[in-house]
């Protein structure tokens, strides 16, 4: 009985659906799609065409005169010029950037995350609030006292209370600074996760014995998957995307410079070599967009659950 | 032979590199493990203060280090000279206040704020409605979606090349909006150059990312007004404008003022699209570029932090309602 009107339910609300659907709607919403995606299969198609077609025609006449080459991708991913490496190196830096940039900042803020969840103590909330409270601290106010402490460490009148370890012009700097910038949103949506996890589960795991440790290890830790794979995403599109972070603490060494500084760069300088710098955007887009199209429902997940970085 | 030499570095500089990176993962990996098998050994006792330090302790020691410490002191930065050494009272808020260029400065971040978050929020709204009256709107959402994955400097090259001009007039227009203009009868000009037109011009690859992030955040909303709610509005005869008026945007309003207040704080930091396609050049500039060319290029740091301070009280407002609004959300759940 029940499942007669449930299904009686079912179909009049798909009636309330297909009464509102409607053919205008669908054509206004693909032609919109549309237009979002000409520019970028315009640089698509061009990243694809030699050099003398690209400045002497526009990208839509390869409908008439279809004429395509990969030479362009094999000059910027593998040619230098001069003291400039090939745009292969700087992929390489930007993966060299992205896996720490990724895994440390979600180690420490899982940690911090189940703490302020699970454990009792004093001023639980105030540091909870005070994290959350700080997604308004724009990363510009961190940027000039950042890297006075990366290079020269921190001393108060003769004494030193943090030494500068020589860390300057390697990895090292990128890697803390986006572990710095990402943990208060990280420690926030973790958070939300974590504590949500049920009660009676955790009592359980302790009654049977289990320290705060092994319940992290085997019950937590497991547990959050979704949660960290959500957040993993948006740290990585973060990191991979950069540009300013990579830009100040790199310093402007193009040993440990990443895509995008290397692509702003050519963008500014280079301005008329379409061939190279449609190749390189390209290559730059293609693995973030990949990420996203794979994970796309962990990516609408973390979105919808607050992640926009303050 | 150089050449060969060259690459041969190239490869070496890239084996380097990959088994630092593997190494760097591994030593984190295995100093995490051997703090959990030491702590998992020690008495109850010493568990009960380990426990704080293991968990708590690294995320709190990171977040003064890299975020309060350093606010505190961009403040204090922000009433000294260029090099920090003497203090100057009020005078680099002064110079930011009274200074043209940097009138001219916050005033394009006026326009982008304004401007970007209506825009985005607009479109992402439209486009919400539209594909749920769709019967397979998700092919439409991931093309709309899709820019949001791609960096500001790439999204910055694609629009720059859709903006390319042809100085040369025996040379066909390769940029598509010149020749868009050219089929519908205009003289195309440099777009770039021409101020404020260019101020709109990045305004539109900032929005072209962003509708994405509001049609995904305003589309869940719709989906979850109650049904009920849609069929008696039908019944009650309401045609679709005003069903859309009355009875969706009131519902969602919530989610609308948070969407619209995420996209300001982003338009307020907007950074690397200025850098790729203008590098601030013809009137060009807002408040996140300045500062970095006032501390890194004129290592200025007290006009740089000032501007920064600037920068944290246009956002502060924002971020602290949005803030509030998730917690009053949580607290209803």
């Amino acid at each position: 009985m029940t499942n007669i009107l449930k299904r009686k339910k079912v179909r009049d609300i798909e009636s309330v659906k297909t009464h509102l659907s409607s053919p205008w709607a669908s054509f206004a919403a693909i032609l919109l799609a549309t237009i979002w995606t000409i520019p970028t299969f315009g640089l698509f198609v061009t990243s694809f065409r030699p050099s003398t077609g690209i400045n002497t025609s526009g990208w839509w006449t390869v409908l008439t005169k279809p004429e395509f080459t990969l030479e362009n991708y094999s000059r910027v991913l593998f040619e230098g010029r001069g003291a400039t490496p090939p745009l292969s190196q700087y992929f390489l830096n930007t993966f060299a950037i992205v896996v720490p940039s990724t895994i440390i900042p979600i180690t420490i803020a899982i940690f911090a995350a189940y703490a302020i969840a699970w454990f009792d103590f004093k001023g639980r909330n105030f540091i909870f609030f005070s994290i959350f409270a700080l997604q308004v601290i724009p990363l510009q106010m961190s940027l000039i006292p950042l890297l006075q402490l990366f290079s020269g460490g921190l001393h108060i009148g003769s004494v030193t209370v943090i030494p500068s370890f020589g860390i300057t012009g390697t990895f090292i700097p990128i890697w803390l600074a986006h572990t710095m910038f990402g943990l208060p949103l990280a420690i926030f949506l973790l958070h939300n996760f974590i504590a949500q996890l049920p009660r009676e589960l955790i009592e359980a795991a302790r009654v049977d014995g289990a320290d705060y440790f092994k319940l992290f290890r085997q019950i937590v830790l497991p547990l959050s998957i979704p949660a960290i794979a959500s957040f993993a995403i948006f740290q990585f599109l973060w990191v991979w995307n950069d540009l300013l972070v990579a830009l100040t603490f790199g310093g402007g060494k193009r040993e440990i410079a990443p895509l995008m500084v290397r692509l702003a760069e050519m963008t500014g300088t280079r301005g008329g070599d379409w061939e190279l710098l449609t190749a390189g955007a390209f290559v730059s887009i293609l693995v973030p967009v990949a990420v996203f199209f794979a994970l796309q429902r962990y990516f609408v997940r973390g979105l919808l659950a607050g992640s926009v970085k303050g | 032979m150089l050449e060969v030499a060259a690459r041969q570095t190239q490869l070496e500089q890239a084996f380097s590199k990959l088994t630092g990176l593997v190494l760097t993962v591994l030593i984190f990996a295995l100093l995490v493990m051997l703090a959990f098998w030491l702590a998992e050994r020690a008495s109850e006792k010493i568990q009960r203060y380990v426990k704080y330090l293991l968990f708590l302790t690294p995320a709190l020691v990171f977040l003064f280090i890299g975020l309060i410490g350093p606010a505190l002191r961009t403040l204090y930065l922000s009433f000294r000279d260029a090099r920090g050494d003497n203090f100057v009272g009020l005078e680099n808020y002064h110079w930011a206040f009274t200074q043209p260029e940097i009138l001219e400065v916050l005033k394009n971040t006026g326009i982008w704020m304004v401007v970007a978050p209506l825009a985005s929020t607009g479109f992402g709204l439209t486009i919400a409605v539209l594909t749920d009256r769709m019967r397979r709107p998700g092919l439409v959402k991931s093309l709309i979606f899709m820019p949001m994955a791609i960096s500001f400097v790439g999204a910055g090259i694609i629009w720059k090349f859709v903006y390319q001009f042809q100085p040369n007039d025996r040379v066909a227009e390769i940029g598509l909006l010149s020749q868009i203009a050219e089929w519908l009868g205009f003289v195309p000009t440099n777009w770039i150059l021409t101020s404020p037109l260019n101020t709109f011009l990045l305004i539109i690859v900032f929005v072209w990312i962003q509708t994405g992030f509001a049609m995904v955040v305003l589309s869940a909303a719709i989906k979850a007004i109650p049904d009920e709610i849609l069929e008696a509005s039908m019944l009650d005869g309401a045609s679709g404008w005003k069903r859309f008026s009355k009875v969706t945007v009131p519902m969602i309003r919530g989610t609308i003022i948070v969407v619209l207040s995420t996209i300001t704080i982003g338009a307020l930091k907007v950074f690397d699209i200025i850098r790729t396609m203008t590098g601030g050049n013809f009137k060009t500039s807002v408040i996140a570029n300045e500062m970095y060319n006032q501390s890194f290029r004129a290592l200025n740091y007290g006009t740089g932090s000032a501007l920064a301070i600037i920068l944290f009280i246009g956002v502060l407002p924002l971020v602290a309602y949005n803030v509030v609004h998730l917690r009053r959300e949580r607290a209803e759940r």
